[in-house]
């Protein structure tokens, strides 16, 4: 068993139930032990490092301080959460009158000696992925979005303009990635409030262009990205609907759980009759 | 346009903040333009990112302050991630939202209305409680039915709840941070 901090973040209790399902649901078979860390709060998310610069370090340093008190590396499966925790650790080791300023409104030193990871990482690091079913004949759109791929200081990767580590997993399972363009584009984030429309449009051609390479599915790592893409997704005017799943329902339909136990049945646009259509339920 | 370009303008006590708080060098830039090619965003804008960089190194303060582009900025990281300078534009982004806030000076309304709204829940519960955000939004934005379908259906399907998830207010951290604010500003006035 690999034991992380856990840190689900508020969209996995509200907007993202279903991804906080299927992520506790397959850690077990991948033997990934979730902490959960208890009174988690709020890293603060798009709007504290718009507001204040201590803000933006004190909100993730008040989870990071009880992952390290436990000696356990976090872990968070939201895109956004991930990378607020891991530029907070990133900044208060660069600069130290900001760690001095977080250690005395926190009452306390974070020494920043934990691994932050998304949980893809935690998965493809330490999961022992054992499909039991194949996906075959499943066309997948893999969408990374920003946060998971951007910027380097976070996700080092060698292919930051095209990422692989998605279309891998897709591989592992038994399904085909799609080659598309649109694989980092931004859905419009926390715009999804403020300024839809501009969420209409970014998302709705990332929509369109996981259309055009054929894709049955797209799948997502983040629930902004994916309320963006699946719950506005009638909104868009589109003569076509395409289903969104978190990476971590496909893991678990290859693992062999059920549609309503991967909370699959929340989505806005749903993906039973395609599943079904290729006897993968 | 006339400018005229002086010490005093190209050293402007706006872009050392801006350094300051960004920590990043704005003179770097030598404008090759690639952060407003990348940007998804730059279809809304009133001047693309890279103009908005030329602006604070001639010292064109109160156009900055005026421009409606930092607030369009999504953070998505793409100017960041392609400068050839190494400069986070994105956190240059993030530095003028902050000054703005400070001073009240913001061009657009909704955007730091949401920002308090939000930071607000967060204080009280310790996490987002959404149906508070966005009722609150909706009445400060003066748009009160926005979304209510979505919404509706969001709460049938479960993923909505009308109680806060309480993880324990966080108003003495709030308010620490307010102070210890306050105090770094008095200070780095001083110095």
């Amino acid at each position: 068993m690999y034991k992380v901090a856990y840190f689900p973040g508020c969209s996995l209790s509200s907007t993202a139930k279903e991804y906080g399902m299927s992520t506790e649901l397959i850690c077990k078979d991948l033997g990934i032990e979730l902490v959960k860390i208890q009174d988690w709060s709020c890293c603060g998310a798009t709007t504290a490092h718009i507001t204040s610069e201590l803000m933006a370090a004190a909100l993730p340093a008040k989870n990071l301080l009880w992952a390290e008190k436990q000696s356990l590396p976090i872990c968070s499966p939201c895109s956004a959460c991930f990378s607020r925790l891991k530029l907070a650790d990133i900044d208060m080791k660069r600069d130290a009158r900001l760690r001095a300023d977080v250690t005395e409104v926190m009452g306390e030193e974070y020494k920043g000696t934990i691994e932050i990871l998304h949980l893809w990482q935690v998965i493809q690091k330490y999961g022992e992925l054992k499909p039991k079913k194949e996906l075959k004949g499943l066309k997948v759109a893999s969408y990374y979005g920003c946060l998971l791929t951007r910027p380097t200081e976070v996700c080092p990767d060698e292919r930051i303009e095209d990422p692989q580590f998605l279309d891998n997993l897709v591989i592992s399972l038994g399904a085909s990635p799609v080659k598309w363009s649109y694989k980092t584009e931004c859905c419009g984030a926390a715009f999804s409030l403020t300024k839809t429309d501009i969420v209409h449009k970014l998302s709705g051609e990332i929509l369109k262009d996981a259309r055009e390479a054929d894709a049955d599915y797209i799948i997502v790592a983040c629930p902004l990205c994916h309320s963006n893409l699946d719950a506005r997704q009638e909104e868009m005017g589109l003569d076509f609907r395409i289903p969104v799943l978190y990476f971590t329902q496909l893991i678990g339909l290859a693992l062999g759980y059920g549609y309503s136990e991967l909370g699959m049945m929340k989505h806005f646009v749903q993906a039973k009759g395609l599943l079904n259509s290729k006897g993968l339920l | 346009m006339r400018i005229v370009l002086g010490k005093e303008q190209i050293e402007s006590a706006f872009k050392k903040k801006v350094e300051i708080l960004s920590n990043q060098r704005i003179l770097s830039c030598y404008q090759c333009g690639k952060c407003s090619a990348g940007c998804p965003i730059g279809y809304e804008m009133d001047y693309l990112p890279n103009k908005i960089i030329r602006m604070l190194q001639l010292g064109m303060t109160d156009d900055v302050m005026k421009s409606k582009t930092p607030w369009l900025c999504a953070s998505c990281q793409t100017c960041t991630t392609r400068c050839p300078r190494e400069i986070d534009v994105a956190r240059v982004m993030d530095a003028i939202r902050i000054i703005a806030q400070v001073e009240n000076r913001s061009p657009v309304k909704e955007i730091p209305i949401f920002n308090q709204i939000f930071l607000k829940s967060v204080e009280f519960t310790g996490r987002v409680f959404e149906v508070g955000v966005i009722g609150a939004y909706n009445f400060f934005s003066l748009n009160p039915f926005k979304d209510i379908p979505l919404g509706i259906k969001m709460f049938l399907k479960g993923k909505l709840s009308l109680m806060p998830h309480s993880a324990g207010n966080l108003r003495g951290l709030f308010k620490r941070v307010r102070e210890k604010e306050k105090r770094s500003a008095v200070s780095d006035q001083l110095l």
